[in-house]
């Protein structure tokens, strides 16, 4: 009974033991896999993965290109989300409802929607023509919005007695911005923000859509050709958890470090 | 430390007068203000400390006018320690941190001075094996200790006290009160709201009572303890005095 408890429980120090986090992680590994093969037993398809083989290159190279996306985009959106919470809060009110009509345009509506109105309509009218770059300021908007609004939140819930402390100690507003609030911030905001680079990874995958040649689009356009879709896009979520994973477990380690310091 | 206060009143909208018109002139070296909630303590203390602006009237301390310019307003707090009731430490920061910066920003410490000088007072008010630590890892009467350190580091001319103990557990209380009386003994001039009647009575040269607003009676704290002349102090005084175990 002792045993049972501790291989399947919780332990009273809120951690699991760490034969029961091994037996337990392939468990449901086990059990997930399990669901898949006889789902694809009872469609009668047998994976052959070595025909992905002939692409790997291509693979390769898409696989690059969201990786250059998702950065680029993870630097113009966290520039445009800082510009927007701060637009959100100034007393200028153009420039207070510019911010607020984007952020609420942008997680309003679907990014799909949004890639082809900026593209086609916006992007065409510009001569915005380059389909990475295009594909990169888009993603930034979307992602920007939801920055903008992170931001934001941490900054409503900066505390005032830490303002008020800051200028009975003296600080100037530039000290109190400089000293207090930024770090305060950052360390307030940076797993979240961590969290949204990992969901730029995946939303990136939409940008296919305008045939920016990343790693979703490089996968449709093979299988386009060999009919390996299961193969195709098993493999496909396969890179992305690559990619979000370890950005997940980093924003998780963030959240419980500044957790332990406030 | 001489303290003047000429018309000073404060309201936050018409029906919401938080001060009253009052005047005020002393030299004090250790000032309790003491009364019931709401009666406008620590917004005459805030108004004296450059943190919130009068409404009308003309405040001094020690000879300097209370500047309206924020600029001028920063010099001015420049000189003046301030102790909040709670949550006045900066969260990111560590004991020594806390203390040290404000020295190295504010009044021209070297990095190297300020260090010297933290850890001066934190060895001092026995906090040397904590100096490390955030205000989250400390307990709230360590945080109140590291407070104080920060607020007399620069040796600021008066030191103001916003009920430094009311968020404290009793056995943290003593341990803060004494910090402030060993203050006392070396000099330093302050002015405390507090709820601590033993201490305003004993450890304070000089007594307010401020109630709804208005500055009722004022004078050496054994004579105002001793012999309430308002029908309010002594009201205020008796509800204090139920439930005391010496009585």
């Amino acid at each position: 009974m002792r045993l049972y408890r501790k291989l399947f429980y919780i332990q009273k120090d809120g951690k699991a033991n760490w034969l029961g986090a091994l037996l337990n992680f392939f468990l449901v590994m086990g059990m997930f896999v399990a669901i898949f093969w006889l789902s694809l037993g009872v469609i009668c398809v047998r994976l052959d993965f070595g025909a992905l083989g002939q692409f790997w290159l291509r693979i390769w190279t898409g696989f690059w290109v969201t990786i250059g996306i998702s950065a680029a985009s993870l630097v113009l959106s966290l520039f445009i989300g800082i510009l927007s919470a701060a637009g959100c809060s100034c007393s200028l009110l153009f420039i207070r409802y510019f911010c607020s009509i984007y952020v609420k345009f942008i997680r309003g509506t679907p990014l799909i929607m949004q890639i082809y109105l900026f593209f086609y309509i916006v992007g065409t009218a510009w001569g915005v023509e380059n389909r990475f770059a295009a594909g990169v300021i888009i993603l930034s908007l979307f992602e920007g919005a939801y920055i903008s609004e992170i931001i934001r939140g941490s900054l409503l819930s900066m505390e005032e007695s830490q303002l008020e402390a800051a200028r009975a100690v003296g600080f100037t507003p530039r000290q109190t911005l400089r000293y207090v609030v930024l770090p305060q911030l950052v360390t307030r905001t940076l797993p979240a923000l961590t969290g949204q680079f990992a969901s730029t990874i995946k939303d990136s995958s939409l940008l296919s859509m305008i045939a920016v040649i990343e790693l979703t689009q490089t996968i449709r356009e093979i299988t386009a050709v060999n009919f390996q879709m299961f193969e195709g896009y098993l493999l496909l979520g396969l890179l992305y958890l690559c990619l979000t994973l370890p950005v997940s477990f980093v924003s998780k380690r963030l959240e419980r470090r500044f957790q332990y310091e406030n | 430390m001489k303290i003047e206060f000429q018309g000073l009143m404060k309201r936050y909208d018409e029906k919401h007068v938080v001060l009253k018109p009052m005047d005020f002139l002393d030299d004090i070296h250790t000032l309790a203000i003491i009364g019931p909630s709401g009666g406008g303590k620590s917004t005459l203390l805030r108004i004296l400390g450059g943190l919130l602006a009068p409404t009308t009237g003309r405040v001094a301390v020690g000879g300097d006018e209370l500047p309206t310019d924020e600029t001028a307003l920063q010099k001015y707090r420049k000189n003046l320690g301030f102790v909040f009731q709670q949550g006045g430490l900066f969260r990111h920061l560590s004991a020594m941190e806390n203390i040290a910066l404000p020295l190295e920003q504010v009044h021209g410490y070297t990095k190297q001075e300020a260090r010297t000088r933290a850890e001066e007072l934190l060895e001092r008010f026995g906090l040397h094996a904590d100096r490390k630590k955030k205000p989250g890892a400390l307990s709230g009467g360590q945080q109140q200790r590291v407070a104080i350190a920060r607020a007399v580091a620069a040796r600021p001319r008066l030191l103001l006290l916003d009920e430094p103990t009311s968020a404290l557990d009793p056995e943290y209380t003593n341990e803060v009160l004494d910090v402030i009386h060993e203050l006392k003994s070396e000099g330093m001039d302050f002015v405390i709201v507090t709820h601590e009647m033993g201490f305003a009575r004993h450890a304070c040269e000089k007594v307010a009572f401020l109630c709804e607003g208005s500055l009722l009676e004022y004078g050496d704290s054994a004579s105002l303890f001793a012999r309430p002349k308002t029908r309010q102090l002594a009201g205020f005084l008796s509800r204090l005095l139920e439930w005391n175990v010496s009585e």
